[in-house]
């Protein structure tokens, strides 16, 4: 029943357009006929049960997975559209959309400065990378995303060597070293103290307006703290779009998501 | 000064500070690294220094058997100096590293049986099996191996190009961890099976040997035994450099962010397929050098150094020598085989049993290989020492 939607988002402040997307595996549909729109500088959180297609939503956007039927595009400032569903996943990353992982992936063992030296947007090709030489920008950027990360003090440790928290940081500052336009980032508080979630939650309302985010979270104290519009997804596609207080009074999200919460605290 | 301006000039004042010491650190470390290699270089200049001018006999003799079989033991450091560019750097764990050897090693075998002219048994042009298996003449693509440059051209564009369609093929599928050493190993067996063969046209199971000439020297002089070992150090030397080269790069370090988190590196904006591919053929051609100045030092070559066991030999002496570490897979290599040609001459039935047992001492005991060892009582003596401190 997937419906195909003209596209109206020329002249609109939108970044990314997702519309009538399915994909399914083996016949299960993941994503069935999603249509999800954000705009530039916005902080989206996505919240939604566990099969609720989030983390293939997130496939999706950065080219991981291609969608069977739909369209996912991506709007340059200057009007230009890109079909995300045709780039491989290093092309979509150079249009400027960083995506970090659930589990943090950084590069254990380097340094931490190295992690970003390999995260800055520079050319990276096989030649450009065997020739480039750290110029001093490099250097003083690399400076300031540590201490947006605050990991400036560690910058000569290895990267594993990082405790779980700051491993995470690291990665988002890996993403903040790429200026990228998007952010896609799943589940950032996971494993965290409650000081690290304040302050990863923190650091990602002080993104806002000068990045376009997504979060992907379970944690609902986090998305009290951060969320501004919430996107709640339900077997593949939205179910309900607000703000969160009006998304958390929403029966029907009560009933799919904190329903189902309730339900697996009685069966423990 | 203005107290308000005194900050950032402190603050650029440690930055400054921070890069040079970043840049002294670098150029000693260096500096250490380049006198290592030249003293290794030194001391492997000593065996056929000793040949040429060293007593006929007592312990600083130097026969030509013994120079041409550390030269072969050299071209194994160089083998597994390839692999690991691949394995130790960027993860990929490749069991056809045998097969880019004994390709080097084909294509300098077809030029030395070619250099062998009418002095064959069958007192033919052609080479002895190709009188014997009833060719008339010799095969076009023979033709240009009477070429030494081409040869040495071949020796490095064959293994080059297959590692490249190969690893097109396997990289751009998102072929990956052991399913690429599976694939890789099947490959060295089909390539295998088709040098066995008598019809195609390299020899079969007895491949080449009874080399007489190379570039007109007597093969078997001992001038070109000695020439050939220090072609062998060169070769070493060239891979060494290309390797720490390679690591101090930025290229280097995101070869082994692929082995870290190659997942991070694509979406970092990386296409990890032509990294991946780059460092392949690169790895493939250093293997095949290798092979090729295997062959004029032990006067042959056969389909059974292609065998998928001998790359898992090579696996072993990187392991055993030190994954990931420059060092680590030359004297891997060099211990593994002298211990070889101890036990296969002493107690012949159990070579495989030692080398068995060593692998898995290694994989429990010695995660870094033997040049780990040293970081490993390093750190415990360290450990030691700050306990002792802390208790008084």
């Amino acid at each position: 029943m997937s419906t195909y939607h003209t596209p109206l988002y020329r002249d609109t402040p939108l970044i990314l357009s997702v519309s009538g997307v399915t994909k399914a595996f083996d016949g299960f549909k993941a994503i069935d006929d999603l249509n999800f729109y954000l705009e530039e500088g916005e902080l989206r959180t996505i919240i939604g049960p566990n099969g609720a297609g989030k983390s293939t939503f997130m496939d999706i956007i950065t080219g991981r997975t291609r969608p069977d039927v739909g369209s996912v595009t991506m709007h340059e400032k200057d009007g230009r559209d890109y079909n995300l569903a045709k780039l491989r996943e290093f092309e979509i990353n150079r249009r400027g959309i960083g995506r970090k992982f659930q589990t943090p992936s950084i590069y254990k063992s380097h340094t931490v400065y190295d992690n970003l030296i390999l995260s800055l947007n520079k050319k990276r090709g096989v030649f450009a990378t065997l020739f480039y030489r750290e110029s001093r920008e490099d250097r003083e950027r690399i400076m300031e995303v540590l201490k947006t990360v605050r990991l400036d003090t560690r910058a000569n440790d290895l990267a594993g060597m990082l405790s779980h928290g700051q491993k995470q940081w690291l990665e988002i500052g890996m993403l903040l070293a790429q200026d990228p336009r998007l952010l896609l980032i799943d589940e950032p508080a996971a494993g965290m103290s409650d000081e690290e979630t304040e302050r990863t939650g923190e650091l990602l309302m002080s993104l806002e307006n000068k990045h376009s985010l997504i979060v992907i979270e379970h944690d609902m104290e986090f998305i009290r703290q951060i969320a501004r519009k919430v996107t709640v997804l339900h077997q593949g596609h939205v179910l309900k779009e607000g703000s969160f207080e009006s998304v958390k009074a929403d029966p029907e999200v009560i009933q799919v998501y904190l329903g189902r919460q309730g339900k697996r605290a009685e069966n423990n | 000064m203005a107290p308000g301006r005194a900050v950032p000039d402190a603050l650029s004042q440690s930055r400054r500070l921070i890069a040079q010491a970043k840049v002294m650190k670098f150029s000693t470390e260096m500096k250490k690294e380049m006198g290592i290699l030249c003293l290794v270089t030194g001391l492997l200049m000593l065996i056929p220094l000793f040949n040429a001018v060293g007593p006929e006999s007592g312990p600083l003799s130097v026969s030509a058997f013994q120079v041409s079989l550390w030269g072969k033991y050299l071209t194994y450091a160089v083998l597994a100096m390839s692999l690991n560019l691949l394995w130790g750097y960027t993860g990929l764990l490749c069991l056809c590293q045998s097969l880019f050897f004994a390709l080097g090693g084909y294509a300098m075998g077809m030029y030395l049986m070619l250099m062998i002219g009418e002095r064959g048994a069958y007192k033919s042009v052609l080479p002895d099996f190709m009188v014997f298996l009833g060719y008339q003449k010799l095969p076009l693509h023979w033709e240009p191996f009477y070429n030494f440059a081409f040869t040495v051209a071949a020796v490095l564009w064959v293994p080059g190009l297959l590692a490249f369609v190969f690893g097109f093929l396997a990289f751009r599928s998102r072929i990956k961890g052991v399913y690429f050493s599976i694939l890789t190993q099947a490959l060295t067996y089909a390539a295998c099976l088709m040098f066995f063969r008598n019809d195609f046209t390299f020899g079969g199971n007895n491949g080449f040997t009874d080399f007489k000439d190379i570039l007109g020297c007597n093969i078997n002089s001992d001038a070109t035994i000695r020439g050939l070992f220090i072609a062998t150090t060169a070769l070493m030397v060239c891979t060494y450099l290309i390797t720490s080269g390679l690591l101090a790069s930025k290229l280097g370090k995101v070869q082994q962010a692929i082995r870290d988190s190659e997942n991070r590196v694509l979406f970092s904006g990386y296409s990890t397929t032509s990294f991946k591919l780059m460092i392949f053929v690169l790895s493939a051609m250093i293997a095949g050098a290798a092979g090729a100045l295997y062959v004029p030092q032990v006067g042959g070559i056969n389909p059974s150094a292609m065998e998928a066991a001998k790359s898992l030999e090579v696996v072993v002496w990187v392991a055993v020598g030190g994954r990931g570490t420059k060092w680590g897979p030359v004297i891997g290599a060099i211990l593994v085989n002298f211990i070889k040609s101890y036990t296969t001459h002493a107690f012949p039935d159990y070579w495989l049993i030692i080398m068995g047992g060593m692998f898995v001492c290694v994989v429990l005991f010695m995660p870094d290989g033997i040049v780990g060892v040293f970081k490993q009582a390093k750190s415990y003596f360290a450990r030691q020492r700050s306990l002792e401190t802390t208790a008084a």
